[in-house]
């Protein structure tokens, strides 16, 4: 594999066009030019301090380090989860079942891919490892973000249809199938649109980035192909875990409607 | 016999009742005096402290879903949640028992398979009503049940909620038409704006060759 490195000086040249883009904002009074300064500098401060942190890991190659930094993705994309509801929902409990239903898809679908699929010595390297956690836990959380969505907006829309199943006498989770099953094909739709539209709309960023890296195109279509598979499997089962939790986060022991619990109504 | 005993809904006293089997009890008093949310609270489905008895039976004694299957909470807007209303039947449904109960309240059989946002406010009102009494709840706790009702089919109600009592249901009965309370209830509970509660037993309406 050989591929062109880039110098601090071809980096300096490249924000050169965000420079200008703040210049033009200002001579055509946009009054972008705070919020493309600070955009550009969180990006080069974050993407800096991650090419570093994980320099220091795949150095490291530990499987505790390489653990404890997993945790934290996890625990990230757990926040991130509740911070994209329309309707603010907190505490604890949902955020366990963000949190947890990434945690869960992560652990299994991350495991069986580094283990079962590629097989790197040791199973454990970081390099694999974290680079697929992430692309699974970013599919996820986009599914498990919409499923949590609809199941708290269909609950509150069609609060008098679910009471009304209740107070026939059915079960918390019969009362709210309809809304899971809606709830559970709003979480899948972006996958299944990726999956229908890639290679020709867009070449996805992993494929890219091995292309550019020197891989042979067609190995590199192996492993997305490999990878959408896993991050599909991993968004459909979180996507399901998810329906459900928010289905019993929305109702209680008493398989009542508890939407006031939540600040949903 | 369903029995209420220091039940704590919203702003109001503890109440305490008791309902006999054939017996209806009207609930009055003016929007927000809580009528609702005590019926809501007596089927489990807001938590309330205190205690309901069915047959010296607490409602927490048991699974909230067999306790609704009892004590039947109908709403004064009923929710659907499928196309159809024959679809929010169970498939156990006797269809002989099912096309009577239609007819007692004035439903053409076949609006069961229109497509239910075509049926009119009244129609799905009394065809709630079926759905709610089609396994034949013990308890009828009934908000408004003729509240968008024209003449005609109140009269029909009022009758299909007479039979239940001769059956020998309990009812609790809210309802803003002084004369369909006259006719039914037993006893009146009244919730006032202070929430004070001046109940009273009037004569018995309903009596065996009432219908």
């Amino acid at each position: 594999m050989n591929y062109v490195t880039l110098s601090w000086l071809d980096l300096a040249a490249a924000a050169v066009l965000i420079v200008f883009n703040g210049v033009l904002s200002w001579t055509l009074r946009l009054g972008l030019e705070r919020s493309i300064a600070i955009a550009a500098l969180r990006m080069l401060v974050q993407l800096g301090a991650i090419g570093f942190v994980l320099k220091f890991i795949f150095d490291q190659s530990s499987p505790f380090v390489t653990a404890a930094f997993a945790l934290v993705m996890v625990g990230v994309a757990g926040h991130e989860v509740l911070a994209r509801q329309e309707t603010r929902i907190g505490g604890w409990t949902a955020y366990g079942i963000g949190a947890g239903t990434l945690f869960c898809v992560g652990l299994v679908a991350t495991i069986y891919c580094v283990t079962v699929i590629i097989g790197p010595q040791p199973w454990y390297d970081p390099r694999y490892l974290l680079p697929i956690l992430g692309m699974i836990l970013g599919n996820a959380l986009t599914g498990v973000s919409l499923v949590l969505n609809a199941v708290t907006q269909a609950a509150r829309r069609e609060r008098a249809a679910i009471e009304g199943r209740l107070a026939l006498g059915e079960s918390r989770f019969e009362a709210t199938s309809g809304v899971v099953v809606h709830a559970v094909k709003t979480g899948m739709m972006p996958i299944l649109n990726a999956m229908a539209a890639t290679g020709l709309v867009t070449l996805p960023g992993m494929m890219t980035g091995q292309i550019l890296a020197g891989v042979d195109p067609v190995e590199a279509a192996k492993y997305q192909i490999m990878i959408m598979f896993v991050i599909s499997a991993a968004t459909a089962l979180g996507v399901m875990l998810a329906a459900l939790g928010g289905a019993w986060l929305i109702t209680d022991g008493r398989h009542r409607l508890r939407l006031e619990a939540l600040q949903l109504v | 016999m369903l029995r209420v005993e220091k039940l704590k809904v919203g702003g109001l006293p503890p109440l305490s009742f008791e309902v006999a089997e054939a017996e209806c009890m009207s609930i009055e008093g003016p929007s927000g005096s809580g009528k609702t949310r005590l019926l809501r609270a007596i089927a489990d489905l807001d938590d309330a402290p205190g205690y309901v008895f069915l047959d010296g039976a607490e409602r927490r004694e048991m699974p909230a879903p067999q306790w609704r299957r009892q004590v039947r909470y109908f709403a004064a807007e009923p929710g659907w949640w499928a196309a159809t209303a024959r679809e929010h039947f169970p498939a156990t449904a006797d269809p002989e028992r099912l096309g009577r109960l239609l007819d007692s309240v004035g439903i053409e059989r076949s609006l069961l398979d229109q497509p239910i946002g075509q049926l009119s406010t009244g129609e799905r009102l009394r065809m709630a009503l079926v759905r709610g009494l089609i396994d034949e709840p013990r308890v009828l706790l009934l908000d408004e049940p003729t509240g968008a009702l024209d003449q005609q089919s109140r009269a029909l109600v009022d009758e299909l909620i007479k039979f239940q009592l001769l059956a020998g249901r309990v009812v609790l009965l809210v309802s803003h038409d002084p004369t369909e309370v006259e006719r039914l209830a037993h006893q009146r509970l009244q919730l006032g704006e202070t929430g004070r509660r001046t109940g009273s037993r009037s004569q018995p309406v309903v009596n065996g060759s009432a219908i």
